[in-house]
């Protein structure tokens, strides 16, 4: 009875935490139907990635599994799931709501971290290459105007971006 | 003359200057106006919303408080960039407690979020501003052989209940704007389905299947090139044929072109005008059948 509890008591846990984030809202609405799966282009291509699996194992408590064998960061971001789901559950929500927790606990994948470094110093993740920066004029194209740094670190500080650890973690 | 902030986002700008380059053209030349502001960022797409979605709304807001303090309108060429701020606009407009919630955040910089600005993605305002009839007579060239697989990215049209662009599964309005070119626009298997553009960088093998899965459809539909809308898109596609060649051993060489380059050749621009030399995949098949 006692591991019982227990095992209820953190799959409670795992799932008020989800439902706290922001997108998590709508974690336990899922009745696990499937049509995220069977309208996910990822699922088709690679066993590594079943956005059903992934809600079901959250509502189950399973929060190591969930964040650490590396499926949520496998979600392309397509909305399908999201559009064609009976019940409402924001799917592609859910996951960004995983990612969140699972960033926060230190799981990174490098991916993330160059993203994150590319906002904090240049404010854009993806870098100007000077090369097509100078071609610019040919084309007749205006010259870049300067990203607003300083205004984006007073809100990444505000939220405690800046605070997060990006270390280099390896692919989890 | 209508006039719209333009945000470019990152993508553009570092490396597809063909995209901008005939955007700017095509749409001054329809008499759309474009003003570029300072101090716009990274607009929050996918990636930071991964990161954390408190901060990535924080920055899509800010940068829409840039436009309302120029009082003008938003436009988005990168679809990524029309999904990350007009998702955030809609969300903060429609939920008072989390607009309460991010302008407390972006008091610490000294701005506020309104709400009182539209984000519109090019392919609305050319149906807002310009219209089809309208467009239709700007035409100067001929596309009527050219067959062509549309191919508007997940974020033109999904999250649908935020984005409001056009119907998630069977949408019209792309198709509408390349047929009011005079070109075909065709159907081909899994039309609507992810370039897989998003996972490159943490699973390339993944991103790469599913772009072949796009460009193997599309070949086999005999469409004469792919339309995009989105620079991630445009890469996975024409980059990716590269990439298949030498993953797959597998070649196809189907022209990927933007719609404003097509838009910008049936306007009659010099095709010298365009940067065209940016495509991996050469156009000449295109142009040929651009009389």
């Amino acid at each position: 009875m006692k591991h019982e509890k227990e095992q209820k008591t953190s799959a409670t846990s795992f799932s008020d935490e989800i439902r706290s984030q922001l997108g998590g809202e709508t974690i336990a609405l899922c009745y696990q139907c499937g049509t995220c799966a069977s309208s996910c282009p990822v699922a088709k291509t690679t066993e590594r990635y079943n956005p059903r699996d992934i809600i079901r194992l959250s509502l189950l408590g399973e929060k190591q599994e969930v964040l650490t064998s590396g499926a949520i960061w496998l979600c392309s971001s397509c909305y399908n799931c999201q559009e064609r789901c009976p019940q409402k559950v924001e799917i592609a929500d859910v996951i960004y709501a995983l990612r969140n927790i699972a960033i926060k606990e230190g799981h990174i994948p490098n991916i993330y971290s160059e993203f994150a470094t590319g906002l904090m110093n240049e404010g854009r993740i993806v870098p100007i290459s000077k090369f097509v920066e100078k071609k610019r004029p040919e084309y007749g194209l205006p010259p870049l105007r300067p990203a607003g740094l300083d205004t984006l670190k007073k809100i990444l500080a505000a939220t405690g971006f800046d605070k997060i650890q990006w270390k280099k973690e390896g692919t989890p | 003359m209508t006039s719209y902030a333009l945000f470019l986002g990152c993508t553009i700008p570092a490396r597809q200057p063909n995209y901008e380059t005939s955007a700017r053209k095509a749409l001054t030349r329809l008499g759309i106006g474009l003003v570029d502001l300072d101090n716009m960022t990274c607009c929050a797409p996918p990636p930071l919303q991964s990161i954390d979605m408190e901060t990535s709304l924080a920055i899509a807001a800010h940068n829409i408080c840039l436009a309302e303090e120029a009082d003008l309108d938003i436009v988005t060429l990168c679809t990524g960039c029309f999904e990350s701020l007009a998702m955030a606009n809609n969300l903060l407009r429609e939920n008072p407690k989390l607009k309460a919630r991010v302008n407390k955040i972006l008091s610490n910089a000294g701005k506020e979020f309104k709400g009182t600005k539209e984000v519109k993605h090019y392919l609305r305002v050319l149906m807002d501003d310009v219209g089809l009839e309208r467009l239709k007579k700007n035409v100067v060239k001929d596309l009527n052989s050219l067959k062509v697989a549309s191919f508007s990215g997940c974020h033109l049209l999904r999250p649908s209940a935020l984005l409001k662009f056009d119907d998630p599964e069977r949408p019209h309005i792309f198709d509408d704007l390349i047929e009011a070119l005079g070109a075909k626009s065709i159907w081909y298997r899994n039309k609507l389905k992810c370039c897989g553009g998003l996972l490159r960088g943490y699973a390339d093998d993944v991103a790469l299947a599913i772009a072949r899965d796009k460009i193997v459809n599309t070949t086999k539909a005999g469409a004469d090139c792919i339309v995009t809308l989105c620079p991630f898109c445009f890469l996975t596609l024409d980059l990716g044929q590269m990439l298949i060649k030498s993953a797959y051993k597998e070649e196809y060489n189907i022209p990927v072109i933007h719609y404003s380059e097509l838009l910008s050749l049936a306007l009659g621009i010099d095709p010298k005008e365009l940067a065209l030399d940016f495509h991996k995949i050469r156009l000449d098949k295109v142009l040929s059948k651009i009389m």
